[in-house]
């Protein structure tokens, strides 16, 4: 499988994440989930759910405690990526 | 922000998003009258928003069991069953469910928020994997965050989608449980018991179901989804509450792996609280009494839950997916909700508010519960004022 780069990832996310927010917004690396795109904890759950699906791994909500931006996202789902590869 | 002008932020922000719809919420019951209906302000309610599935919060055996159990053991047990003594009561409440399901073990836990937060972090830990239905009831996510082990969520009801989280996992689904309910509180729907069976056993993970809302609802004598779907022997561990079909408070595991005994020793939600007061305790055994005995009760409240479930539908309301004691409306926001919730309350009719992000999927959910004490004219009372109302809301 070819490697997906960080960049890739957080380009997804920023897609990805207009689609789970009611707020008519930019979405960039430093965006807040919380503060920013008031992404309520359901939501959230479920955006990991489909992250899961898409780069074919898991990712533990207890791992999620430190994610606060896009890219904090996009940081932990490259470092499992690269581990479980 | 300091930490009490972050409660001042939510709250705000809890007001703003419904400022009319607060009085829902925690709503002040002045009286019970009956299983059926209560006195709110200065009204007399139909109750259709309890859990008292059989109908038992005033069953005589009950209350003169609960009576008696005051008079000769007192108001309470004052501490832990570990640390403060091991009553009669308790030891053979466990014994009556043990030999209810068949099983070799029970733990009698304080609620059934304590049943699934004990039994889950005493048997998953770091390190393990717990995987859990989409819909899950908070006490099944606190009792993963308790455990320290991974969570992973699969969608709704989906063995699919479980499967897939599954094989992801590795040689990790040998270390893994399952965590599954029986009836789900919100739509009310059941799980696919025997694919998820199927899946955890190929995968030789370890499946825990939580019968909270099953519990006296499904099965010959009421054990639940697992009597129903005939896999007691393919089930690692039940929970269930005293609270809802018993009328009573308190939680319970029963298991035929006699490790579930070591969690007395471990389980924190076990041993540092105190155990249910005797008049609990005894109630309870009653009530489990006239549970498993209830067949006629469980005719009566299923041909209830699809008289509301059939003439809701006729009328036109989303419903959530599969007729049961709980008949979930789906509307598309807060305020149609909260509309019909209104008009509800104006036609005496108490029911539950559920929006996001506690119900499913962004809905904000009407819910319903019928129990086995509503008469057929209650009901269709009920459905009259649905069906009036139901343009105001299609509006
Ligand atoms: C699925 C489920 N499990 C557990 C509980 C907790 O039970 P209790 O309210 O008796 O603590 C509830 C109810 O609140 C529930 O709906």
């Amino acid at each position: 499988m070819s490697e997906v780069t960080q960049e890739q990832i957080t380009e997804l996310l920023c897609q990805r994440l207009v689609y789970f927010t009611e707020i008519e917004m930019e979405v960039s690396p430093e965006t807040n989930l919380i503060t920013h795109l008031a992404i309520d904890s359901v939501k959230l759950l479920n955006l990991v759910m489909e992250i899961e699906d898409e780069f074919d791994i898991s990712v533990p909500l207890n791992t999620l405690v430190d994610v606060l931006t896009v890219q904090d996202l996009a940081n932990l789902i490259h470092k499992i990526k690269l581990s479980s590869q | 922000m300091n930490l009490l002008e972050k409660l001042d932020a939510a709250a705000a922000a809890r007001k703003a998003q419904l400022p009319e719809g607060v009085g829902a919420f925690g709503i002040p019951i002045e009286e019970s009258y009956s299983a059926t209906e209560a006195r709110i302000g200065e009204r007399r309610v139909l109750m259709l928003g309890t859990n008292n599935y059989l109908g038992l919060s005033f069953a005589l055996e009950c209350r003169e069991a609960a009576h008696q159990a005051i008079d000769q053991e007192g108001t309470g047990t004052t501490g832990s069953r570990m640390a403060n003594g091991n009553y009669y009561g308790h030891r053979a409440l466990e014994r009556e469910f043990a030999e209810f399901y068949n099983c070799r073990e029970c733990i009698v836990f304080t609620t059934g928020y304590q049943a699934n937060l004990g039994t889950i972090s005493g048997l998953a830990g770091a390190g393990d994997v717990v995987l859990i239905d989409g819909d899950a009831h908070a006490s099944i996510y606190d009792g993963c965050i308790l455990s320290g082990a991974d969570i992973i969520r699969f969608r709704h009801n989906d063995p699919a989608d479980l499967e897939k989280r599954l094989r992801r996992l590795g040689e990790r689904s040998r270390n893994t449980l399952i965590v599954v309910e029986g009836i789900y509180s919100m739509l009310g729907d059941q799980a696919p018991l025997a694919e998820i069976v199927e899946i955890k056993n190929a995968y030789q993970s370890t499946l825990l179901l939580d019968e909270a809302h099953s519990l006296g609802v499904l099965g010959k004598t009421g054990q639940g989804l697992v009597e129903q779907t005939g896999l007691n022997n393919e089930v690692d561990f039940i929970t269930g509450t005293f609270s809802k079909s018993l009328c009573g408070i308190g939680g319970f595991c029963v298991s035929n792996h006699s490790q579930l005994n070591q969690l007395r020793y471990i389980s924190h939600p076990y041993i540092f609280t105190a155990s249910p007061s005797p008049a609990t305790i005894a109630s309870t055994r009653a009530a489990l009494k006239l549970l498993r005995e209830g067949s006629s009760l469980r005719e009566r409240l299923w041909q209830n839950a699809h008289h509301l479930y059939s003439s809701l539908k006729t009328i036109g309301y989303q419903l959530g997916p599969q007729p049961g004691p709980i008949v979930a409306i789906l509307l598309d926001n807060p305020r149609q909700a909260l509309a019909l919730w209104n008009g509800l309350m104006e036609h005496d009719i108490y029911v539950n508010l559920v929006l996001p992000p506690a119900a499913p999927e962004g809905k904000s959910l009407v819910r319903c519960s019928i129990n086995a004490a509503h008469t057929t004219e209650q009901i269709d009372r009920v459905c009259d004022v649905f069906a009036r109302l139901y343009s105001s809301i299609a509006e």
